[in-house]
């Protein structure tokens, strides 16, 4: 036990995000989708998501990822910024996702 | 993005994941022996003997069987899924298959070595029950003498091997006092995740349920408590409610649906719909010693029986909400009204639920009786 509070992640253009151990990303060739596995919970994300979170590998920043999104989706990069830290947000506040 | 529970009370399901017709969570249940002597255990009052149990090979097939039909997470119970000495090579052959797994234990058996040995192989995440925080309170729950201590060490061990860790907590008018209590230690031990589960009144839970059922006023307190907690830990603590049926408005999903989500196989090998299903009379179970997993989910009688919407009777059968609870529990329906078709008294929208509600708030105002212990035999 570390003793110290544990406190909520709120992500940032800063925040380098990633999945922890325990939180798998895969593909499901059955149903031909992918599945976000976590305790006693499946998350299916659509595929901006599943393009995110293949990103989350606590070395990129969400700037980083928001930029590289923009290039590869001709898109601009602030709206895809705000909505990748919304949706990594969701996805902390579940227990899912960590910096 | 959708999220659906993979555990017997599902609170969302997933209409995407289910259209494909494969189960998303297998429960195995590897035996049924127990240190532990809970009197709200979900296991049936006939429990099975070890000498009828399925051998390491057959628990090892299942699990390939499981990955390849497409279920995603293995919940590894019991009875105490860690008395079984072969539990790391079923845990290999379910990481093997591409499982999620989940171990579902009391604790009380593990060393450390054990479960590291388990980390090491895989395992995914362990879900820790607790009777109590008040050691002495939890260990007569549980009537097993310094269990309240060991799990607490067992929960140190599995933050250090960096396992995901959730606490479940069942909740009854013996402890429901301590549940702000029981939100503090589950911070403070690094949970994940915390089941507050209020209990359910099957099986051995049912022939207890007036040394258990909670007033409506405690219940509600604790639906306040556990909102306020929710809010407040956001991000830090991931929040699992489940309600007491006798004061529900309206029933679960149970197992998500019937034949919809879930499966879940005893430790001799009979496939179930849902834990419970046992006790409805005239169903025929399959057994994964004879047939496939796949044959069994897809065309298994006991299966198709409650599958979809089809059986039901009124006032489910033109109810909105049919595809969204499936008319609750086929066990409870049956034990408390008959009928396995009739709607879950659970729901107010039964004719039984007023007569129902009242014998809970009765019994939750009379003294609690004697506890009557899970036990071999216990009558």
């Amino acid at each position: 036990m570390t003793g110290t509070q544990p406190t909520r992640l709120i992500v940032c253009a800063d925040t380098k995000p990633l999945l922890p151990r325990h939180i798998k990303l895969r593909h499901d060739a059955g149903r031909g989708i992918w599945v976000l596995l976590a305790p006693e919970r499946v998350f299916t994300p659509d595929p901006i998501a599943v393009e995110v979170l293949k990103l989350c590998d606590g070395q990129r920043t969400v700037s980083d990822i928001a930029s590289q999104l923009a290039n590869e989706f001709q898109a601009p990069e602030e709206t895809i910024r705000a909505d990748v830290i919304a949706m990594l947000q969701d996805l902390a506040d579940k227990g899912v996702v960590k910096s | 993005m959708s999220e659906m529970s993979t555990s017997s009370h599902a609170v969302t399901v997933d209409a995407e994941l289910v259209c494909a017709r494969a189960p998303v969570g297998l429960l195995a249940e590897l035996t049924h022996r127990c240190p532990l002597q809970c009197p709200y255990c979900s296991n049936p009052l006939q429990m099975e003997r070890v000498n009828t149990e399925l051998s390491s090979e057959e628990w090892q097939r299942v699990m390939r069987e499981a990955g390849a039909l497409g279920i995603l997470q293995v919940h590894l119970s019991g009875g105490e899924p860690t008395v079984r000495p072969d539990l790391e090579d079923i845990v290999r052959a379910a990481v093997d298959a591409g499982l999620y797994t989940n171990l579902i234990t009391a604790g009380v058996l593990l060393t450390k070595e054990r479960l590291k040995g388990l980390a090491d192989i895989g395992l995914d995440h362990v879900q820790l029950s607790i009777q109590d925080v008040d050691a002495e309170n939890a260990d007569r729950i549980a009537a097993y003498k310094g269990g309240s201590a060991k799990k607490h060490e067992v929960a140190g061990w599995v933050k250090e091997f960096g396992l995901a860790l959730t606490l479940n907590a069942p909740l009854h008018r013996q402890n429901i006092h301590s549940l702000p209590r029981i939100i503090d230690y589950a911070v403070e031990i690094g949970a994940g995740r915390l089941e507050i589960a209020h209990i359910q009144y099957y099986a051995w839970a049912l022939k207890n349920r007036a040394a258990l059922m909670p007033t409506e006023e405690d219940f509600m307190a604790t639906a306040r408590i556990a909102n306020e907690a929710k809010e407040r830990l956001k991000g830090i603590l991931v929040f699992d409610f489940v309600v007491p049926d006798y004061y529900a408005k309206y029933p679960k999903p149970c197992m998500g649906g019937w034949g919809r989500g879930v499966m879940n196989v005893t430790p001799s090998g009979r496939v179930l719909p849902c834990h419970a299903a046992e006790s409805l009379p005239g169903l025929t179970f399959d057994n994964v010693k004879e047939k496939g997993l796949r044959e069994i989910w897809l065309e298994g009688e006991a299966f198709n029986l409650y599958r979809g919407t089809e059986w039901m009777k009124e006032p489910c059968k033109s109810c909105a909400r049919k595809e969204i609870d499936f008319g609750g529990c086929r066990c409870q329906a049956l034990a408390l009204t008959g009928d396995a078709k009739n709607t879950d008294p659970a729901c107010s929208l039964s004719p039984h639920h007023a007569d129902w509600a009242k014998v809970a708030r009765q019994e939750s105002h009379k003294p609690p009786p004697q506890f009557i212990y899970r036990r071999m035999g216990a009558k």
